[in-house]
């Protein structure tokens, strides 16, 4: 009898106790998943809506991602315009007012960072360009730490009850972040000044911090798949301006970089671009270690 | 902030530089002296954060909903908490600079042009689908011969406030007429996944109705959706939709409305003409396949709705038919793209099967005879299609369908009603080209056994094109 009761009680304060109220956080790429987690812990629950194998422009607004965007307390999207295609349809299909745009719910990283390639006029002969600039800012580790900054605040600003274990841990991350950024800073010191080629223009962020030059891109215009009579002309073109090496993405056809690498006779480096792009790009250390790894090993051996 | 972690980053990364080409005593010095200032950093940092955490905690009770408020859309936002409770800073932190381009603009516009060639084997004119009367205006068959204009579409939608968003479709058809597909204003601050829609739009039923033509896969809408859904079928009302907060998704939407077109009439009446509630679930199956299944209710009421028929011996007649027609619709989509990603290959199949009744009494040969009686119909039909991008831009695609009219039972009219025997069936088969994602090239085929005799083989060439807001499709 007394057994029962003891276990009626365990029973009845199990019931009680709040069911894991972990903060629930959509993240639409694995750079922002990552990041909350690093800033949120056991605090957060992070799931995210894209792998690093998928091309952030071309996701569909399918059932399960309006399902998860219906649950969050918390969307965490790159913004500037990156997710035009899909975010506004899970936004507006969820039901959830907390993650509309304006509300506490609802975060763009590139409103935190200073942004590269604002078109000067909007024309889409230009291809599909972006009227807030260049979106694939996570490529530079020091807009990761701008929008550290900025989440840590949001994630303070979405769950009051955790803002102290949220001040504590983004402290933590920055430390460790500003030390990596120093000895990535070291380690990039041989390429400075490299001139390169890139597939798409998705390392604008990368090559205003390592101080890389892109000479050509081979898509010919934003979003549009190079042609075999195109690669033919940057191929040309490297003959008057060569560069040192091709950069293309995980989740990208690398065909047309590994057309140009051989017949340029320049090596073909295959950046992670996000986290879980590549083995070693477990985290968000993990990408930039293996981004410059990827990078040095491609600059000198040549 | 920001700019000191830089200073301090430069600092180490000189002293870690410098410390590699020096000998070992001078770099035991610098270690030293690093040791020194991180040190001393840190002291500073712990000092200042203690600080701040008392302020912040003092601030908290009267800042915290005030920030909630405080992110406007697009606007660039500087925290306004002290962002320097999550991170250690010294004095005078310098705000992120934030370059932006011009704001997005209130109203946002799109435009679709669409125009096509029609070449067809059987004059267009005459066309119908056997088994299957429908009213003379009815929008069914592949349009006009030749050239033409195809419906082209001005889109607008803005956030109107914080609780309401707004959408109008204005189509401009070939002929030089202006109508409204859809204008609606729909909730944004409901929560529990509730929205409320209220306006003109495209009911839920179905996979495809509640799409817009411009992001069909084929030319044309499915026999079965002409022939029992008045091609799409849009409404004037309201809708409310309730996603369920389950990993798994699950939606219900629930319409009431005016029940203006097929297979509705719009009268003279109060309450509403038409009901209609889908159910529809989906989810994803690892990492390259997701999937949507659902079943939709239509009712609609009719009065004195004009429909072409022809006589017992094969002359053209008119009947008015007044009463309930009950749609059923099961839908089906599966989606397959290697890893998630569809840019360079997928897959779609899609099905959908509708049953329909009409039940109420028809009025045979208006203009002549005007004999009343009792009707009843159960009719169905289903179309199944495949759509492969095979490489970048390029996709195929096949779709099969085929109607079943039933026997109507004309009641004590059964003699003075022509009917037709046989099943329309269509095969169509479809290549698209799209250079990016704003414009497509399709050509079109198909064999038509809607009428009786020789099949209508029809060819379309068709361009669809999209000019300004990025516009976002639905799944």
């Amino acid at each position: 009898m007394k057994q029962l009761l003891a276990a009626a009680v365990a029973a009845l304060a199990l019931a009680a106790a709040p069911a894991h109220a972990a903060l629930k956080v959509l993240a639409c790429e694995p750079e922002w998943g990552a990041l909350a987690q690093e800033l949120g812990g056991s605090l957060v629950d992070v799931s995210v809506a894209t792998t690093s194998l998928q091309d952030p422009h071309q996701i569909q607004a399918r059932p399960s991602l309006i399902a998860r965007t219906r649950n969050a307390d918390l969307v965490v999207c790159t913004g500037a315009e990156l997710e035009a295609g899909w975010l506004p349809v899970l936004l507006q299909q969820s039901g959830n007012d907390r993650v509309q745009p304006g509300r506490a719910g609802n975060f763009a990283a590139a409103d935190y960072v200073r942004k590269l390639e604002i078109p000067a006029s909007l024309d889409r002969s230009q291809g599909d360009v972006h009227a807030a600039g260049n979106p694939h800012i996570q490529t530079d580790p020091r807009n990761i730490a701008a929008v550290a900054t900025a989440l840590a605040t949001r994630l303070q600003q979405v769950d009051t009850a955790h803002a102290a274990q949220y001040g504590e841990r983004a402290a933590a991350f920055q430390q460790k972040w500003q030390q990596a950024i120093a000895r990535w800073n070291a380690q990039a010191v041989p390429l400075r000044g490299l001139p390169v080629a890139s597939q798409h223009k998705g390392y604008v962020y990368l090559y205003d911090w390592l101080g890389m030059k892109e000479v050509v891109v081979l898509e010919p215009k934003p979003g549009v798949e190079p042609s075999a009579a195109h690669l033919q002309g940057v191929l040309a073109a490297l003959k008057a301006t060569p560069a040192r090496m091709v950069l293309y993405s995980a989740y990208q056809d690398p065909r047309p970089s590994e057309w140009l690498g051989k017949n340029a006779g320049i090596p073909v480096v295959k950046i992670p671009f996000t986290v879980g792009g590549s083995d070693a790009a477990k985290d968000l250390f993990g990408l930039f270690d293996d981004t410059l790894a990827r990078l040095l090993a491609a600059a000198g051996g040549k | 902030m920001e700019s000191t972690w830089r200073r301090a980053g430069l600092v180490l990364c000189l002293a870690a530089g410098s410390a590699a080409a020096q000998p070992a005593p001078d770099t035991q010095s610098l270690r030293r002296e690093l040791d020194a200032m991180r040190a001393e950093y840190e002291q500073r940092i712990r000092a200042l954060e203690e600080r701040l955490r008392a302020a912040e905690q003092a601030a908290q009770s009267q800042q915290a909903p005030a920030q909630s408020q405080q992110a406007a859309p697009g606007a660039v936002v500087v925290p306004a908490v002290p962002a320097a409770v999550a991170v250690p800073a010294v004095p005078a932190p310098s705000p992120t600079p934030t370059a932006r381009a011009s704001p997005p603009p209130l109203l946002e516009a799109s435009l679709i042009l669409s125009g096509q060639y029609t070449h067809t084997s059987r004059d267009p004119a005459d066309y119908r689908i056997r088994g299957f009367p429908l009213p003379p205006t009815a929008e069914i068959g592949p349009g006009t011969r030749g050239f033409s204009l195809a419906e082209s579409e001005l889109g607008l939608t803005a956030n109107i406030d914080p609780w309401f968003r707004g959408f109008a479709a204005i189509a401009f058809t070939p002929d030089n007429q202006v109508s409204v597909e859809e204008a609606y204003v729909q909730t944004t601050s409901l929560g529990q996944g509730l929205t409320l829609k209220a306006g003109r739009f495209f009911s839920s039923v179905g996979y495809l109705n509640a799409q817009h033509a411009h992001t069909w896969d084929f030319v044309d809408a499915p026999l079965a959706y002409q022939a029992m859904l008045g091609r799409q079928f849009g409404d004037d009302g309201v809708q409310l939709a309730w996603l369920a907060p389950t990993d798994q998704f699950f939606e219900i939407r629930a319409e009431l409305g005016r029940g203006r077109s097929f297979p509705g009439t719009d009268t003279n009446r109060n309450g509403a003409g038409m009901a209609a509630v889908s159910a529809h679930s989906g989810g994803d199956i690892g990492d390259s396949h997701s999937w949507r299944a659902g079943l939709s209710f239509l009712r609609a009421r009719a009065d004195n709705q004009d429909l072409a028929a022809f006589d017992s011996v094969g002359n053209p007649i008119t009947n008015a038919f007044t009463g309930n027609t009950r749609v059923w619709v099961a839908d089906a989509v599966w989606k397959w793209a290697p890893n998630g990603n569809p840019s360079r290959q997928n897959f779609k199949l899609q099905a959908e099967y509708l049953y329909s009744t009409r039940d109420g009494s028809v009025v045979v040969d208006t203009t002549g005879l005007a004999s009343p009686g009792n009707f009843r119909a159960s009719q169905s039909g289903w179309y199944l299609q495949g759509l492969y991008q095979f490489m970048p831009r390029w996709r195929v695609g096949l779709r099969t369908e085929r109607l079943n009219p039933g026997v109507p039972d004309y009641g004590a009219n059964a003699g003075l009603v022509g009917l037709d025997s046989g099943n329309p069936t269509k095969q169509t088969l479809m290549l698209d080209w799209s250079p990016s994602e704003f414009s497509r090239w399709r050509l079109q085929a198909a064999q038509d056994r809607a009428r009786p005799g020789d099949p209508d083989w029809q060819w379309t060439v068709q361009y669809q094109m999209s000019l300004g807001a990025h516009g976002a499709h639905s799944y």
